[in-house]
């Protein structure tokens, strides 16, 4: 609810409540945010994954960073995304009116749902995207059987 | 489904916004976006950003694990007055969007000297 003013208040104050406000409102797709735990997330990042017969895709969304800033591994079942995004640092007297972009260190594992073959994985990124390709295992990928009626006798 | 819109959902992207004595500056996360699928427009005193970014897999794909969805970014930043609509500028890198946006030199501090009476 927006108090009714009697006066004008100071631009910079009007400017706070009206991001206050569309803060308060509708926020999007994303959890709450806290100032002081800029990667509130459960896990950061957030990962897509899906699979075809041959490989696993998973794509997660690391705006701001460089490929020196992330740090890939794979072993096993387990992907495992770390990295560091540097906090904004204003300039000495620079007001920050709002801080909603996280920062700091983040580390998250993507249990895969097959064994990867783990000298062919691929991984790019674009405009803030990673993308990583993981070839499955040969072991892992399914393989159709045949079902034949009983007392056939092909 | 198909339909006219690239996509169905649009997201805000997170910002941090920035006054320092020349300017404000928002920056803005819009993972997915391009350059040539960014505008940025000002008017009113109003700051809108929109980015269009298309679905990155098929509609058939089945996901294992869907954490985030994939669509268009909006944001509206009503602004002070006192900005130089004229010298705004933004550039874009690594999804995230940079706009300047200078102050009029009617906003900025001014000096006012003190003469000897």
């Amino acid at each position: 609810m927006f108090a009714c003013r009697l006066t004008e208040p100071r631009p910079i104050v009007r400017l706070r409540d009206e991001m206050d406000r569309l803060f308060e409102r509708f926020f999007g797709d994303y959890e709450p945010y806290r100032a002081w735990d800029p990667f509130n997330l459960r896990r950061y990042p957030a990962a897509n994954v899906w699979q075809d017969e041959d490989d696993i895709f998973i794509e997660a969304e690391l705006p701001g960073l460089t490929t020196d800033d992330i740090e890939l591994t794979v072993l096993g079942n387990e992907l495992t995304i770390k990295g560091e995004r540097a906090a904004l640092r204003p300039k000495e007297g620079a007001t920050l009116h709002r801080r909603e972009r996280g920062a700091g260190t983040f580390s998250r594992v993507v249990h895969l749902p097959a064994n990867v073959n783990e000298g062919k994985v691929e991984a790019a990124f674009n405009n803030g995207v990673l993308s990583v390709t993981l070839a499955k295992a040969r072991a892992a990928k399914s393989r159709r059987i045949p079902v034949r009626a009983k007392g056939a006798t092909t | 489904m198909t339909g006219d819109k690239p996509s169905a959902w649009s997201y805000r992207p997170r910002v941090d916004i920035v006054e320092d004595t020349d300017e404000f500056t928002v920056l803005a996360d819009m993972p997915g976006a391009s350059v040539d699928n960014i505008r940025i427009t000002f008017e009113n005193r109003t700051l809108t950003i929109h980015g269009t970014v298309s679905a990155r897999q098929g509609h058939d794909v089945e996901f294992l694990t869907h954490e985030y969805g994939v669509g268009d970014f909006d944001r509206e930043l009503p602004l002070v007055e006192g900005v130089n609509a004229d010298r705004i500028s933004a550039e874009f890198e690594h999804g995230v969007l940079t706009v300047h946006l200078p102050k009029s030199d009617r906003a900025k501090p001014r000096r006012i000297p003190v003469r000897e009476a």
